[in-house]
């Protein structure tokens, strides 16, 4: 490839279907879409042949782990934004769990700058919502907002704010800076201890059960204050039919509510519980069949905004246990788009142009992501993914991933499609489905 | 038969009987002079517990040593991440010692089965978690045969109409067809109750379960049984009743206000006692509370097989043993 810094690429990709649309060139040139066209003449750009290939808005991943600072055995801000341009991101919101918690502005602006410095993908730093993540006292959320990092999109992921009066006086509280609180809904109590979705196979593996009511009660509770003040609430990771209900009543009011769908949530049941293998343990959890039509359902039709990864790295030893001493989570990134193109695309529920409004129009909307989510057009940043569903499906092989660790669900499981390149600001970050550097 | 025993769901309906028919067998053994067989010279048979139950250990302790296999007892306390080494390097360790099978009891549900993807030896689960606890069935599924089978005690139940003098070789290679069996207490985290509703009704007999609702698995619906919410008419019909321990840490977390209510509505003291039929016996898998689920009185009865139940755990742990270990070529059901 030539020009191998920055703005100085030049890039003509031929024939790339803008969004499942007709074939069309895409001038690359200066961090931006130069030309869309038939047939366009740019002697000086390196042509890539796009043949076959879907071209998508950069993917925009609203609620990914990058574990840095404090837990770089699993994973670092350079080595989870290099597997985030594998899987087509060219941006990516850091949840704010790290140690110490990202709840100042001095923590927020160290990721966002580390960020920077590893250039795959922009790191949109989450705030923590409250101090320390323990649900008591309010952290500096307007320090953060008018930090370096530019906070947006706050949240106490791992912990649900259930304290009914904090949680409403932090939605009030973000609207001087139009931020939004994405909750991790989980109403404690009904949780004590809870291992496995409530249900069959948790009755029958002895392990203590995550009630789907558990969501949806906060769900509930939360579209009701955030319609009282008349603030954004961006509900994380929703799991359950019922959930999926409460929001599309609460959008159906006209309430400013958002909400995302992992993966993994649209594929895996908690049926893959049955050996004890804790690769299979998440929170929320896996759930039922009857769980995933309504989430595939809910995603169709927007009620549910977006797939977020919750890409959640975790060390070896982590997982190498009994299930209850387990780590909750799993790696996403690499996986999400091959995921949704076997839930979603391959069973017609949603077509290319829908999965760019899912993976990248709306979740850069949320995080109010600048430069990101933008159709391609000329005019337009040139964050972009090349995506090639032809790929037939082939086994997922954790040890080839980029990622730290290797705690994917996916591994052994065939998945379709390959993501061949992605550019950031006109910049390769990812060709032939690997890193340029 | 499956090379570990980690679910009572693991064993056929001729595993099951293969396994109490070699008890059977086995427990002549126990009125000789010598009672050691040399089945398991030579093989070593690990006792891994992270839970205290001197009860369990020792009954599988005796078991291995009556079958002349040497026995390590290897007890952990606590769970892993938290206090030093883990379950998997443990594994290891064992492994490296040259474990034939390892007995494991665990407070964490499904430990057996990760430790079956560490060792090469056989697993044998001794109580795991909430879970199963697969050889307490069988011990009761025994008892029960011993009791109930072949006796011509009981009504109802077709394999027991032709009445026997109660001699084992009357119960070989019989089930529970139609036995009536009611376990009553704390099913949600009863690994006995988990254990028994499978083996028992893989074996023919027809479970069911009383519970207040707050101890009733929520999908309960699914298993392979009855369940319901009032005692007393379920004893009437009933050959068996089995009353679960009531654990210390549920009277304190509001699955049911009081013990005194609890004693009220699902305790079986004599006055619900004498609402069984007359043939019917009371096990309980112990520890009891004396008072809490069980009447002293009722638990001293001559209904009840608490004792017998224990004598039959190390007879049954053989049969266990024998088979997964020593006599696998003929014991392949």
């Amino acid at each position: 490839m030539s020009g191998s810094s920055g703005l100085s690429e030049e890039w003509l990709i031929r024939g790339a279907a803008i969004a499942g649309a007709d074939p069309k060139d895409i001038h690359l040139k200066d961090g931006v879409i130069a030309a869309i066209g038939d047939a366009i003449s740019a002697p000086d750009a390196t042509v890539l042949d796009a043949a076959g290939l879907v071209a998508l808005p950069g993917l925009v991943d609203l609620h990914t782990h990058l574990r840095e600072p404090g837990r770089e055995d699993a994973e670092t801000v350079e080595t989870g934004t290099r597997a985030a341009a594998l899987g087509g991101y060219t941006a990516v919101h850091a949840m704010a769990n790290t140690e110490p918690v990202a709840d100042t502005a001095g923590v927020v602006e160290q990721v966002w700058r580390l960020g920077e410095q590893a250039g795959y993908v922009d790191v949109r730093p989450v705030g923590a919502v409250t101090v320390g993540l323990h649900g008591k006292q309010l952290a500096e959320l307007g320090a953060m907002a008018d930090s370096a990092a530019r906070v947006r999109v706050f949240s106490d992921d791992g912990f649900c704010v259930a304290d009914p009066l904090l949680m409403r006086r932090a939605l009030e509280y973000v609207k001087a800076f139009d931020g939004v609180i994405a909750q991790h809904a989980q109403e404690p109590r009904l949780t004590e201890g809870a291992q496995l979705n409530e249900g069959e196979m948790s009755s029958r593996l002895g392990l203590a059960g995550w009630p789907a009511a558990a969501e949806e009660a906060i769900i509930a509770r939360d579209v009701l204050l955030a319609a009282h003040v008349d603030s954004a609430l961006h509900v994380c990771h929703v799991s359950t039919a019922g959930s999926v209900e409460i929001i599309r009543w609460a959008k159906s009011k006209g309430w400013r509510v958002t909400a995302e769908v992992t993966p993994h949530h649209l594929l895996l049941t908690d049926d893959l519980a049955v050996d004890y293998d804790p690769r299979f343990k998440v929170n929320p959890p896996l759930r039922t069949k009857a769980d995933i039509e309504a989430l595939r359902a809910g995603l169709a039709d927007g009620t549910i905004d977006c797939v977020a990864t919750d890409h959640a790295p975790h060390p070896v030893e982590a997982k190498e246990t009994e299930w209850a001493e387990a780590a909750n989570g799993m790696t996403g990134l690499e996986t999400a788009l091959r995921v949704v193109q076997l839930a979603m695309v391959d069973t017609g529920l949603l077509d290319w142009a829908g999965v760019a409004d899912r993976m990248s129009a709306r979740p850069a909307a949320i995080g109010r992501v600048p430069g990101h989510g933008q159709p391609l057009a000329v005019g337009a940043p040139a964050n972009l993914t090349l995506y090639d569903p032809a790929v037939p499906a082939t086994p997922v092989d954790a040890a080839a991933h980029a990622s730290k660790s290797r705690n994917t669900p996916f591994a052994g499981m065939p998945l379709p499609g390959a993501v061949v390149a992605t550019f950031l600001r006109g910049t390769a970050t990812v060709l032939d489905g690997k890193v340029t550097r | 038969m499956n090379p570990h025993l980690i679910s009572a769901a693991d064993l056929s309906r001729d595993d099951a009987v293969l396994i109490l028919d070699t008890a059977e067998e086995l427990a002549s053994v126990e009125g000789r002079a010598i009672r050691k067989l040399p089945t398991l010279r030579g093989r070593t048979v690990v006792n891994l517990f992270y839970e205290d139950s001197t009860r369990t250990r020792t009954s599988f302790e005796a078991a291995a040593k009556r079958l002349s296999a040497d026995v390590i007892n290897f007890s952990a306390k606590g769970s892993s991440v938290a206090k030093g080494e883990s379950l998997k390097d443990t594994a290891l360790t064992l492994e490296a010692m040259g474990a034939d099978a390892v007995v494991i009891r665990h407070p964490a549900s499904g430990a057996p089965r990760r430790l079956t993807g560490w060792i090469s030896g056989r697993v044998v689960n001794a109580g795991d978690g909430t879970h199963e606890h697969p050889t307490q069935a069988l011990l009761d599924a025994f008892t029960m045969r011993q009791r109930l089978i072949g006796t011509g005690a009981g009504a109802g139940a077709g394999a027991r109409a032709a009445a026997g003098a109660g001699a084992g070789a009357d119960r070989r290679g019989r089930d529970l067809d139609g036995l009536r069996v009611t376990i009553v207490g704390d099913v949600l985290h009863s690994r006995v109750a988990r254990s028994n509703v499978l083996l028992l009704s893989t074996l023919g007999a027809q479970v069911t379960l009383v519970a207040p609702p707050t101890l009733m698995p929520h999908a309960v619906g699914t298993w392979p049984c009855r369940a319901g919410y009032e005692l007393d008419s379920e004893l009437r019909k009933s050959d068996v009743v089995m009353m679960l321990r009531v654990q210390q840490e549920r009277m304190t977390a509001a699955y049911f206000p009081t013990v005194r209510e609890y004693r009220r509505r699902y305790g079986l003291d004599a006055g619900r006692m004498a609402l069984l039929p007359e043939h019917a016996i009371v096990m309980h898998p112990g520890p009891m509370n004396r008072g809490v689920e069980i009447a002293a009185d009722v638990a001293d009865s001559a209904r009840s097989t608490i004792v017998q139940q224990v004598a039959n755990g190390v007879t049954v742990r053989m049969a266990v043993l024998y088979l997964m270990l020593g006599g696998m070529a003929e014991g392949a059901a």
